[in-house]
């Protein structure tokens, strides 16, 4: 075995990282799950609201990609 | 990996997933200065032709019925100004040209570093941080000079009972000021992570040449994934550019309208 105990910490915190695009995956499919709720009784009027619905897909997932980054930093960074 | 050392390099991934994204010296092997023309300057300077190419051409002769190139870019054109109306609102349009040029850009590089081979500019937080903190500095001033100090009032939720505004108003400053931050990682860390996917799957497509028994599968299956991730990155590459664009407008009208 080699490196130490701090490069271990390191790899379990950026795997542990990965549990943060679960939040990512719950985040948008509800997003979109309700958009979809919404729409499907009135479909005429869903179209206007599509760009809402990429607005709050890109906030749920970008904190999702924050968990990414946190994974990136502790693997090259740390 | 400690005990079987031969197994685990010959099963170990071929190259590096993060490989792709090193910045290197187009011409020598030189260290890396401000000047110095990298692959990054090559791929961005290919989009910003590819753009221009793509408008020139379809905006040359401007015929009735359009051909392939003209309908594209009208296509792109009234895409766009439907969005800055629809979003930011009819008196955001004198910015309309700024938009514009943000969305075909990152559009261009991100479907150019799909390309096999090529170098995705837009993957790299400096390139995206850059185009974020623009957005965000244009703005801040648009709001100043177009309200004063009323611009402060978009911190100043007028619509919440009087006790809970300044707690909210610190909220929304920190908001306010995170804001390049997420407009820059959500870029660069979809393309990235697409791009890391795509040569992960890569590096299992040689298994092939190793491998025995059970492991003739990994070859197909990988070819199979990458083609399958390869049409979602199209995808994804056109999504990130819009909600980059889609978001630029959402700020802009905070600053054409700050108050709440």
């Amino acid at each position: 075995m080699e490196g130490d105990i701090a490069t271990m910490g390191a790899y379990i915190g950026a795997g542990l990282a990965s549990v943060g695009m679960g939040g990512a995956a719950v985040g948008v499919g509800n997003v979109v799950g309700n958009f979809l709720a919404g729409a499907l009784p009135n479909p005429s009027a869903a179209a206007g609201q599509t760009a809402t619905m990429f607005i709050g897909i890109a906030f749920a997932e970008a904190l999702g990609i924050f968990s990414f980054l946190v994974a990136l930093l502790l693997m090259f960074a740390v | 990996m400690a005990t079987e050392p031969t197994a685990g390099e010959t099963t170990g991934l071929v190259f590096h997933p993060m490989d792709q994204f090193v910045i290197k010296p187009l011409f020598g092997d030189g260290a890396v200065g401000i000047f110095t023309v990298t692959n990054l300057t090559l791929w961005m300077a290919v989009a910003v032709l590819a753009v221009i190419g793509l408008l020139v051409i379809g905006s040359s002769s401007r015929q009735s019925i359009p051909t392939r190139v003209q309908s594209i870019a009208e296509l792109c054109y009234g895409f766009i100004r439907k969005m800055v109306e629809d979003v930011a609102g009819r008196d955001a349009l004198p910015y309309f040209p700024y938009i514009m040029t943000i969305f075909m850009f990152v559009l261009m590089a991100n479907f150019v570093g799909l390309l096999p081979g090529a170098f995705t500019t837009t993957s790299h937080i400096g390139v995206t941080a850059v185009l974020a903190l623009l957005v965000f500095v244009s703005v801040t001033v648009i709001g100043f000079v177009k309200h004063g100090a009323g611009f402060l009032g978009l911190f100043w939720i007028s619509a919440a009972p009087l006790p809970l505004r300044p707690i909210l108003a610190l909220i929304e400053v920190i908001s306010y000021f995170v804001r390049p931050v997420s407009h820059s990682i959500r870029l660069a860390g979809n393309m990235m992570a697409g791009h890391a996917v795509i040569k992960v799957f890569a590096a299992f497509a040689p298994m092939i040449i190793i491998s025995t028994g059970i492991g003739l599968a990994v070859t197909p299956l990988s070819i199979l994934a990458i083609s399958a991730i390869f049409a979602l990155e199209v995808l994804v590459a056109f999504i990130q550019a819009y909600v980059f664009t889609i978001l630029t407008c959402v700020y802009l009208k905070d600053a054409l309208h700050p108050a709440h």
